[in-house]
């Protein structure tokens, strides 16, 4: 029988939606409900769009990346605090047939003075060689040659304001300078890079400048070498060989590898993805308690009622059918809200953290699967109560 | 069985029609140890159907708990009930929810659905008919209420409609699952006279049509005279008509006035 046909033959011999009729028939009651799940339902979206929206930024600068293989320190953390290695083993990996081309960047958080208000604040600074490819992004290049002169800095256009109006001073051709770690520097463009949670704002500068701003780095001494690899070469056979020939005081990710150590450190090594997993379950449980209160006291107010069923023949397990129907239909109900507010709250934090937190299918699918299992667990709770429906007692 | 006691049962129907009701020896006790108490003790009778039968008696002579073991909602404890040729002593909770399909039942308090139309009420029991469309059973629902005079009200909600016109409803609704035993408790003693009676006419007169065996609970002697026989319960047993009981008797009842 095909789809629609067994569709028809179900409509046709469909029965009263009574789940449907008792939700609808009391609306106040079906407000809170929708009320309490939608609740439940934004504020798990909050805390899982926030938490993976911090996963997510803390790696905004590592996903821009060239390379196919990353070398840090073993002593590297995170990129809030990035250890030194001997930039002769990036030098060394070149030896390697598969490389076709290394990158040195230098990688700190150094203060940065907001022309306007004279204030400091740290903000990350990449050092490397002009001529060298550093992003994926083909634009680069071009910009990267105002760097050749020494004290120029490209500066990142989505770091946060409190950096300064930097952008529309440069973009109204008005000569940008400022002060970092006492020295003098002079913006020479802006890039499009992105915030995270470890670095409010991005600046790209030269080697030169970089160690000029920093004459404490030891020299030959740098935080992060790309690597990358000719077309079509086995990255993990490249990889393998590079940490077996390469000394310990070095580390060799891949690409994925490198982003990964990033996320695992906010992950593992503070209680943000704790703390936000918490919140969302806070969530789960006042919607848990909500839609477990109205629907048991929706069982025990029709109670006489479902009890009138069964005496004229209606089935227990149809009574029971009744319940989670209605379980079934507020979760629907209640999610759609939910997600309309999720995604206005996403644009909200978008416009005011620069975090890139956004609707994606998989929290949609897991928020869901979370108020199903709220709606239908309740539904099972207040089913319950059902067994008290006595037809020998109505007459 | 219905051979033995069709011979030994005084409360006999008049006719041969078939049986609808069976009840031989049934008694039945609530409470456990010394708490526990008889309401019924050796009841005797049968109904045919298509046969309106009333019982009476006072408050607390176990009328209501005889209907819910007919009705097949309690279980029997001693003696036979046959409803319907279905023996409900020592029947399981599936069999007696088979059963309940087959009798039709109204209520004192009415007990419909408050979130339901009157016609989504009706339909509530003609959902329970297997092999018929939604439409067919709409329509049903439909027509049982023009039977009972409420054509007009078929979109009303129960909290819109007067009790007489609730009780209505009821009947409607029991009499659209299409049952063979009707069983009905004190289904006018929220109505006024007039309306009760005409509810109990309307009830017989549709309960004829189907051929369908009424048992109805009633301390309303208006509608005495409406009834094929008179049961008059005391104690738990069934007492005599007759006996001492001139009220009872359907030549004597004739001529009471109906307000």
């Amino acid at each position: 029988m095909n789809p629609l046909a067994w569709l028809t033959a179900w409509w046709g011999s469909r029965r009263i939606p009574l789940a449907w009729l008792l939700l609808t028939r009391q609306p106040v009651r079906l407000a809170v409900a929708l009320a309490g799940i939608s609740f439940a339902g934004i504020l798990m979206f909050m805390q899982f769009g926030f938490r993976d929206g911090l996963f997510d930024a803390s790696v905004t600068i590592h996903r821009l990346f060239d390379a196919d293989l990353v070398l840090i320190s073993p002593r590297s953390s995170s990129s809030v605090s990035m250890a030194g290695f001997p930039r002769r083993r990036l030098v060394q990996a070149l030896a390697d047939p598969e490389v076709t081309g290394v990158t040195p960047v230098h990688w700190s958080l150094l203060l940065w003075r907001n022309p306007e208000t004279r204030a400091t604040r740290s903000i990350l600074t990449l050092g490397f060689e002009p001529t060298d490819p550093l992003f994926t992004d083909p634009g680069l290049a071009a910009k990267a040659r105002v760097l050749s002169e020494r004290g120029r800095v490209l500066f990142d256009e989505l770091s946060r304001p409190e950096f300064g109006p930097v952008a529309p001073w440069f973009k109204q051709g008005r000569t940008v300078e400022s002060e970092i770690s006492g020295k003098r520097i002079r913006v020479g463009g802006l890039v499009s890079l992105g915030t995270s949670f470890g670095a409010d704002g991005n600046l790209l500068t030269s080697s030169e400048t970089f160690l000029q701003l920093l004459p404490n780095t030891p020299p030959g001494s740098i935080e992060v070498g790309l690597v990358r690899l000719r077309p079509g070469a086995d990255v993990a056979a490249v990889q393998a060989r590079l940490r077996r020939e390469l000394p310990s005081d070095v580390q060799v990710l891949t690409k994925a590898g490198f982003i990964a150590f990033e996320q695992d450190y906010w992950r593992t090594s503070t209680s943000i993805g704790f703390i936000f997993t918490l919140g969302a379950g806070m969530g789960f449980v006042v919607g848990c308690v909500i839609v477990y209160q109205i629907l048991y006291s929706d069982v025990s107010d029709h109670l006489p009622e479902y009890a009138t069923l069964m005496a004229m023949g209606y089935r227990l397990t149809h009574l029971l059918g009744v319940v989670a129907r209605e379980g079934l239909l507020l979760a629907i109900l209640g999610y759609i809200p939910a997600f309309a507010a999720g995604q206005g709250l996403y644009l909200v934090v978008r416009n005011a953290t620069n975090l890139p937190v956004a609707m994606d299918t998989g929290r949609a699918t897991l928020v869901f699967s979370l108020i199903l299992i709220m709606c239908m667990g309740s539904a099972a709770l207040a089913m319950r109560r059902l067994g008290d429906a006595d037809p020998a007692e109505i007459f | 069985m219905a051979d033995s006691l069709l011979s030994l049962d005084p409360q006999a129907p008049a006719s041969g029609a078939p049986i609808a009701i069976a009840v031989e020896d049934l008694s039945h006790w609530y409470g456990h140890g010394s708490m526990r108490r008889q309401v019924i003790d050796g009841l005797q009778f049968r109904v045919a159907a298509g046969e309106v039968v009333l019982l009476t008696g006072p408050s607390g002579c176990g009328k209501t708990t005889l209907l819910s073991l007919v009705g097949a909602l309690r279980s029997v404890q001693q003696g036979q009930v046959q409803v319907l040729g279905q023996e409900l002593n020592g029947s399981g909770r599936r069999t007696r929810q088979q059963l309940r399909r087959s009798i039709g039942m109204i209520f004192q308090g009415h007990n419909l659905l408050r979130c339901l139309s009157a016609e989504q009420n009706v339909q509530m029991g003609a959902d329970l008919l297997p092999g018929f469309s939604y439409r067919a059973r709409r329509d049903q629902a439909r027509e049982w209420l023009r039977a009972v005079g409420l054509g007009d009200e078929l979109h009303k909600l129960p909290h819109d409609l007067s009790g007489g016109q609730k009780q209505r409803v009821a009947i409607a609704r029991a009499l659209a699952a299409r049952p063979r035993l009707l069983l009905a408790d004190e289904p006018t003693a929220a109505l006024d006279s007039r309306t009760g009676r005409e509810v109990v006419e309307l009830l017989q007169q549709l309960a004829r049509e189907q051929g369908c065996a009424v048992l109805m609970v009633t301390h309303d002697p208006r509608i005495l005279d409406l009834a094929d026989r008179v049961l008059r319960m005391e104690d738990g047993r069934l007492v005599e008509p007759g006996s001492g009981q001139r009220l009872w008797s359907r030549e004597h009842l004739a001529d009471v006035p109906v307000q």
